[in-house]
């Protein structure tokens, strides 16, 4: 067991440093979409070369290995202890060296992405089949999600009916709906524009109907819209 | 099997209780479920291949189509497929076996099969048929109109088939080897087949509670999945990827089992670091793969510690399959390949598994599913990996066996066309898919109207749906042929070292092996090299 126990830990030592490569990624003020993009990228290139690799030398093994004759046979030689102890133990901690990599940029962006700012604007969400009903908490409710630019938006989400889930692909953000219990996103939406919200949970027949329109505008015209949209509120009721 | 001299008598098939006959029912099916299921899919991507309604007027026939073509493949197809023919047919007689431990309870799960494949074809047919997906979440499964029953019910008789099966082959395995044959000269094959059945045993009855909780929901006015009652929509989804998430490695494990079957013959080598494979790569699969399951809720609402701990232990998935694919990938050294058409499909293999596995990393990250989970990106990653990296492990694995089974090869210009426009067919079909996924193109849409820049990527795939198509009938016609007048080979035309081949006729006769196997100490079924 000694044996065991002393490769254990070293390959624990050698591990380290790969998890601590990874905290130096998130420093500085970005958007958490534009975080999302930045490790995507890095995954991307992560499995790109392990793919690379291993279909390179499948091609060129299924190549150079061809029979010559029907009577060949392969020579592939037996392994000894020792080879196959680091056939075993040297993948085993490139891999984990990658996993640990990965979780740690994974898991750092993941505190980013649940942990609302305190300024942040609280929008409630109810979801129905099949449309979205958005509360502002002053009797504005409305079926389209308007947002200023430049100020983190934080949703809170429940299900009147079945579940849903609520999708904005533009600001990389995604959670399930549902009934009995609240869940919530936030986003920080950069530059004005209209883009969609999708649902993403099979809900039924009108599932791949069920979108709306995300408009972000500039903060006084948000002001601007906010106001406007109190006083039809008011005026209907 | 019957031969031109004999006479076919219905009873002798129905009432078999002989291993082999009863695999040849499995594949038979299986491959019926594979075919609807299969013609399903292409009105699926018919469907898609315009903006608006294309061939239906609403939602829910597609939603039928999609449920259908989802439980199908996996339950009705993939599963009985690998676990019901391969292993029915060949895990005897890898082992030497005459057949298996309980013969009688095996003709009980295939009659269970049957009813189940009944029950799943009914269901297409009956006015308001299930459009609840193969996951059938509640709340929708029990709000909606549709016969949830029917897909309780196929769940249940397909259920205790695997259960039945699983008792059976673990006994066979332990009690039944030849003597002399000792655990590492075991096929890699018995080994995915053993830990395949575990998998199921262990998990299958968490899978038969909660579609059975949905029953009572439904039809008996219970209120588990109820939060206004006090019930919890979460708990189902928790119950049954307790039991579906393993469901991919009892799909996965056989695959890579014939794979190696198939390369290692093929390639007339050892497997490379056997006792790696198995006890590291097959064993830690069967470890592991209780503790992942969170990764199909990682956008559900579940507390955030555990998201990022199931994160954790999806990653460290990596590592057992990492030791299987390097087992496969080191068959191949200094190896002497022969190329057929069992190995092409082995071949393509390990560009399917490399391209549906490391499209799984990404989503094994908690962050990085807030925005690709339920989009194509997910759709066309399990397809990869669990669809065509299955599915084409078992066609090659039936390439493989065809002569065992029949006494013939079904090799010819119509195998090597149909490989061809399969192979085409599947990445030209799920290619797009991946690109779309990360732009953000829901699954499950029969229509897409808020992403009308799509459409040319779903017109792309909708072609390559039909170059699959192509390939899959041509495949299934040629081996109808083949069957019939293939040419006639001998005993063990790839000159395998494994028992099937090296100890009993093609096809094998009642009771397979002519005299008693009885292995020596150094003996292995990959014997080529010593």
């Amino acid at each position: 067991m000694k044996f065991f126990n002393t490769i254990l830990s070293g390959l624990m030592g050698a591990l380290l440093p790969f998890a601590a490569m990874a905290n130096e990624a998130y420093e500085g003020d970005m958007n958490p979409a534009d975080q999302w993009d930045r490790l995507w990228n890095t995954i991307l290139l992560d499995i790109t070369v392990i793919g690379v690799i291993f279909g390179v030398a499948a091609i060129w093994m299924m190549v150079k290995y061809r029979a010559k004759s029907p009577d060949d046979v392969g020579s592939l030689p037996k392994l000894t202890r020792a080879q196959t102890m680091a056939w075993i133990f040297i993948p085993c901690a490139l891999f984990l060296a990658d996993d640990l990599f990965l979780s740690a940029k994974g898991w750092s962006l993941w505190n980013v992405y649940r942990q609302v700012p305190e300024d942040a604007l609280e929008i409630k969400v109810t979801s129905y089949q099949w449309y979205w009903e958005f509360d502002y908490g002053d009797g504005i409710v409305t079926e389209e999600l308007t947002v200023p630019v430049g100020k983190p938006v934080v949703l809170r989400m429940t299900s009147e009916d079945v579940l849903h889930s609520f999708f904005i692909p533009e600001y990389r953000v995604k959670e399930d709906v549902m009934p009995g219990r609240v869940t919530y996103i936030w986003f920080q939406p950069k530059k004005a524009g209209t883009t969609v919200a999708t649902c993403t949970e099979f809900c039924g027949t009108a599932h791949g109907n069920m979108y709306t329109d995300v408009i972000a505008v500039p903060p006084d015209d948000f002001t601007a819209w906010r106001v406007k949209a109190k006083a039809e509120a008011e005026n209907e009721s | 099997m019957s031969t031109e001299t004999e006479t076919f008598n219905w009873k002798e098939w129905v009432f078999t209780t002989d291993h082999k006959r009863i695999g040849v029912l499995y594949l038979i099916g299986s491959m019926a479920a594979f075919a609807v299921a299969g013609v399903m899919a292409l009105l699926i991507r018919i469907e898609q291949s315009t903006l608006g309604p294309t061939i239906i007027e609403d939602g829910t026939t597609y939603n039928e189509w999609l449920y259908f073509h989802g439980a199908a493949m996996i339950l009705a197809f993939l599963i009985p497929g690998l676990t019901g023919f391969a292993a029915n047919y060949f895990l005897p007689l890898m082992i030497g076996a005459k057949d298996v431990a309980f013969p009688r309870i095996n003709a009980f799960s295939i009659w269970l099969f049957y009813a189940a494949i009944v029950l799943a074809l009914v269901s297409i047919v009956i006015p308001d048929s299930p459009d609840i997906m193969w996951t059938g979440y509640p709340p929708y499964s029990i709000t909606t109109n549709a016969n949830t029953a029917f897909y309780v019910f196929t769940v249940h008789l397909l259920g205790f088939s695997s259960i039945l099966g699983a008792v059976n082959f673990l006994v066979t395995v332990i009690y039944m080897r030849a003597p002399g044959m000792g655990w590492n000269q075991l096929n890699i094959f018995v080994w995915t087949t053993v830990a395949a059945f575990a998998i199921q045993l262990v998990f299958i009855p968490v899978l038969a509670a909660a579609v059975t909780m949905l029953l009572f929901d439904k039809y008996l006015g219970t209120h588990f999945f109820d939060p206004a009652e006090g019930g919890d929509v979460l708990l189902y989804q928790n119950l049954f990827w307790f039991y579906s998430h393993p469901a991919v490695y009892v799909i996965f494990l056989p695959a890579v089992g014939i794979l190696f079957e198939v390369v290692a013959s093929m390639a007339k080598n050892r497997v490379f670091n056997y006792k790696a494979c198995v006890y590291g790569g097959i064993l830690g699969i069967v470890i592991i793969t209780g503790e992942v399951w969170v990764h199909h809720l990682y956008v559900a609402g579940m507390p955030d510690w555990l998201r990022i701990g199931q994160m954790v232990t999806t990653l460290l998935i990596s590592v057992p399959v990492g030791l299987i694919v390097l087992s496969l990938w080191g068959t191949l050294y200094k190896a002497s390949i022969t190329y057929n058409v069992a190995m092409l499909y082995a071949a393509a293999c390990f560009f399917l598994v490399l391209v549906g596995g490391l499209t799984g990393i990404p989503l094994a990250l908690t962050v990085v599913t807030v925005h690709l989970s339920e989009t194509s990106f997910v759709h066309a990653h399990f397809h990869f990996i669990m669809a065509l990296f299955a599915a084409f492990a078992m066609f090659s694995g039936i390439y493989y066996w065809f002569p065992k089974m029949t006494g013939r090869s079904a090799d010819g210009k119509l195998a090597v066309f149909s490989f061809w426009s399969n192979v085409i067919g599947v990445n030209v079909t799920f290619w797009p898919l991946f690109i779309i996924g990360v732009e953000g193109m829901p699954r499950r849409y029969w229509d897409y109207e808020m992403f009308p820049h799509f459409e040319p990527y779903h017109q792309v795939a909708t072609a390559g749906a039909f170059l699959i198509a192509i390939g899959m009938a041509g495949t299934m016609i040629n081996w109808i042929i083949a069957a019939r007048s293939g040419e006639k080979v001998g005993e063990n035309p790839w000159k395998s070292k494994s028992l099937e081949w090296t100890h009993c006729p093609s096809p094998p006769g009642p009771g397979n092996f002519p005299e008693d196997v009885v292995v020596s100490e150094d003996w292995t079924p990959y014997d080529y090299n010593k």
